[in-house]
């Protein structure tokens, strides 16, 4: 069933990730007696095998994960996971991404998501500025590219610089029409290399 | 990218676009002190390109190409915000999104001409050549566009050859040797085909370096031009034919090119629907047709006739040009000229010869000129009205282009009924004058030109002698120091001396010792001319007796050792006539002429036999009457 569900690895890709599950399962705590690891040993797991360090980040893809906001990841929900995240096409990919950005889970990348995952990006900071400043003009920047399709709409020009945000249909067309912003707010896939 | 026909291959190697670029570019001050608009946009991206980690600069990168990169004003903003420079540095970086997002903005903007120098100043190319060994297929693809761009001049040619770019690119294409037939239905088909089009734009780009054309072939690059030729997407064989036509001026190419079937894949792509590619496929021809087994090719491959029906779309200057580039060079083989009677080229190329660029024009003309080799033809042009525009030409100043219209000229000439419309144009005085020009190409051919003119004119001597100076200025050319101008000033000069008038004219200005001090030549083409003329400028008053004084009998002797039966038939006659005095015939006795004539004696050309014969005869003659007076 695993198999069929997680439709992007083969059946012995499946067992060995099972198998991976088990051992963290009994490398964990036994809160969950033994049906699944929390999010301490998943964020341990993820940095080890992907260099991810975001804290952010990894709360947001723990959450992902977890789907049934249980606080503990089952064998369905880790192979299922996975699937998106080594093997997803680039839809699922979006909406994963987009699941991750979407820090409150409203459906919507508001411009206060942007500048938490954004504030650390600014590495060198003029002197004669505000450091947030710098980030803030980086929201706008960025708020201003993948929100676009407001322009269609002319008196929604002026009202997306008072509530900006983000929909899932704004960052679907943006990452459609330029694949780099796939990650627009922060590494949350593994890389390549 | 394209590159105009050449119309002459003396600029081998180097082609025209080449020299545009080469100088540091100037950059025009525009009047307004004041900055643009973009370029505090472009500023304020580059903060955060420069100073933001990956993913900030991502989100930066991506907006900046929302700006207009195909305007000056912006890329000369990305430039003058030191963001250049910045963009160039992400690429030495691992962060494969933050190249890829680079590279989109610099392929964009290295379309123009001080940033592609500057891209090179700042060391870009030698990034861009290391990224070609990425495993991304999309970064790779963006790199090769972009050295494609840059390479547009010649040092930005040599730093990418020189750091292994064109191994590289070369190798990117050979990675996957799948069979292209295969449909474009997968994704995989499709990233093959954008790499090999990519790589393609960068070979085509670098090969206009001659020492590029040679790294390409030392990579391998040749059995896979052959190989993409045979593809079926235009966006690929365009630049892949451009290679090929730009790398066509190397021998070795047009060996691979025989060798490798790809006259066939030529010939079928001129039937494209894409009038760029057919421009690059007949300008390929065009170069190659140098060599007989590809002219010989093209015609079994059945190319000559869609050649020839190119010649109706006369709006393309370019294709144009291409096109009767290449019916021109393919011309010189005489089965493809009567091809090309068959399908009524000669007429066509008639109606082309008025409102063109001088660019179609010398091609045209290149190519009547071939044609006249065939009789038919020559009476063609003239029933189509062709001689009166070509005799016009006679009057233009390019000189590549009077080349090719003296050739025609004489071509034509050689009917008699052609001859007198040249004559009644003033065709023969216009070609006489042509002896004045500088280059020494327009000097020989207008002489070569001028055989047939004075051979077949009514009243020939007369006219000859109607040109004030004409006599002394040919005579006069016989100063020059080139090879072909000589020989063929010799050729026309054996004509006109059949005039009895014009030789003595010619005698005065000092014919004689002009020709004699020729005499010492290896060269046989000249050697047989020259013969000639001296041949028939013995028939006057002392010149027999000149000859033998200024030295030209010995020299004529070696002739008759050459390997060339044109060289003998030509000696014999000068010897011959030069062995009419008695002390010519002592020098040729003493040159061991008898035994060399002998051999002649029973040659199958009866000018030579009677010549050789007479010539002995005249020597032994001699030698009996100096028998008897010595012993009484």
């Amino acid at each position: 069933a695993l198999t069929r569900s997680a439709k992007h690895f083969t059946k012995s890709e499946v067992e060995c990730l099972v198998k991976l599950f088990d051992t963290l399962v009994a490398k964990a705590s036994s809160q969950f007696a033994g049906a699944g690891f929390d999010r301490t040993v998943f964020r341990d797991t993820l940095y080890n095998a992907f260099g991810m360090t975001d804290d952010v980040v990894l709360d947001r893809v723990f959450s992902t994960f977890d789907r049934d906001n249980s606080g503990c990841i089952t064998v369905v929900e880790w192979v299922e996971g996975l699937a998106v995240l080594l093997r997803g096409t680039l839809e699922e990919k979006m909406k994963y991404c987009f699941a991750v950005y979407d820090l409150n889970g409203d459906g919507y990348i508001s411009k206060e998501e942007m500048f938490q995952m954004l504030k650390h990006s600014l590495l060198i900071q003029p002197a004669d500025e505000e450091p947030d400043e710098g980030v803030k003009d980086l929201v706008e920047i960025a708020l201003k590219k993948m929100a676009s399709t407001y322009l269609f709409i002319p008196f929604l020009l002026q009202d997306y610089d008072r509530d900006g945000k983000l929909s899932f249909t704004d960052f679907e067309k943006a990452v459609r029409d330029e694949n780099l912003l796939l990650e627009a707010f922060g590494p949350c896939l593994p890389d390549i290399k | 990218i394209f590159s105009k026909a050449s119309s002459s291959l003396e600029d081998v190697g180097e082609s025209s676009s080449e020299t545009d670029e080469d100088e540091q570019p100037v950059r025009h001050q525009e009047g307004s002190t004041d900055l643009s608009a973009e370029y505090w946009g472009i500023q304020k991206l580059a903060k955060y390109v420069k100073g933001g980690d990956p993913t900030a600069t991502v989100i930066a990168l991506c907006s900046m190409r929302d700006f207009n990169l195909s305007e000056e004003t912006c890329q000369l903003a990305i430039k003058d915000t030191g963001c250049l420079e910045v963009l160039i540095n992400l690429l030495d970086t691992e962060e494969i999104k933050c190249q890829t997002g680079s590279l989109k903005i610099l392929k964009e903007i290295s379309q123009n001409i001080l940033i592609r120098h500057a891209i090179a100043d700042f060391g870009g190319l030698e990034i861009m050549v290391k990224i070609l060994d990425s495993p991304d297929t999309n970064l790779k693809c963006l790199a090769a566009e972009t050295i494609a761009n840059v390479a547009r001049f010649k040092r930005a040619r040599k730093t990418v050859r020189q750091h292994g770019g064109i191994k590289r690119v070369v190798f990117t294409i050979i990675r996957k040797q799948h069979d292209i037939k295969v449909s474009l239905g997968s994704s995989y088909q499709a990233k093959e085909s954008e790499t090999a089009r990519c790589a393609a734009l960068a070979l085509w780009s670098c090969s206009k370096s001659t020492k590029n054309k040679k790294a390409i072939r030392k990579a391998g690059g040749i059995p896979l031009l052959a190989r993409w030729l045979k593809c079926s997407h235009t966006n690929i064989l365009i630049p892949i034919v451009g290679t090929l036509q730009e790398c066509a001026s190397e021998p070795s190419y047009r060996l691979a090119i025989r060798t490798e079937g790809m006259i066939e894949n030529l010939v079928k792509n001129l039937s494209s629907e894409h009038e760029e590619l057919q421009m690059h496929c007949a300008s390929a021809i065009f170069k190659c047709a140098e060599d007989e087994e590809i002219r010989d090719l093209v015609r079994k491959h059945e190319g000559l006739q869609p050649l020839s029906v190119l010649l109706d779309n006369s709006e393309n200057k370019q294709l144009l040009a291409a096109v009767t580039g290449a019916i021109w060079k393919c011309a010189i083989s005489r089965e493809n000229v009567l091809k090309f009677q068959e399908y009524k080229t000669i007429e066509t190329l008639v109606t082309l010869l008025t409102d063109q660029p001088e660019e179609v024009l010398i091609n045209v003309i290149g190519a009547l000129g071939e044609c006249c080799q065939e009789e038919e033809n020559r009476g063609t042009i003239r029933r189509c009205g062709g001689i009166a525009p070509i005799v016009k030409l006679l009057s233009a100043t390019n000189q590549a282009l009077l080349v090719n219209v003296n050739k025609a000229v004489g071509g034509c000439a050689m009917e008699p009924e052609n001859m007198s419309i040249i004559d009644s144009l003033d065709g023969v005085r216009l070609l006489w004058s042509l002896l004045k020009n500088p280059n020494p190409d327009v000097q020989a051919s207008a002489a070569w030109a001028l055989c047939p003119c004075v051979e077949n004119a009514k009243n020939s001597g007369e006219m000859v002698r109607s040109f004030v100076g004409g006599l002394e200025l040919i005579v006069n050319l016989l100063k020059s120091k080139d090879k072909e101008v000589l020989t063929s000033v010799c050729a026309a000069i054996a004509n006109i001396a059949k005039d009895q008038e014009n030789l003595a004219v010619m005698t005065d200005h000092g014919v004689v010792p002009l020709l004699s001090k020729l005499a010492n030549t290896n060269n046989n083409k000249l050697r047989r001319h020259l013969a000639e003329a001296i041949a028939h400028c013995c028939m006057w008053g002392n010149n027999r007796v000149a000859f033998g004084e200024t030295k030209a009998v010995a020299p004529l002797a070696r002739y008759l050792k050459a390997k060339d039966p044109l060289v003998h038939r030509a000696t014999a006659l000068a010897l011959y006539q030069l062995s009419e005095d008695p002390n010519n015939c002592v020098i040729m006795h003493e040159n061991g002429v008898v035994k060399l004539l002998l051999a002649m004696v029973g040659s199958t050309d009866d000018t030579l036999q009677e010549a050789a014969a007479g010539c002995i005869a005249n020597i032994r003659r001699l030698a009996l009457a100096t028998e008897k007076a010595k012993y009484g």
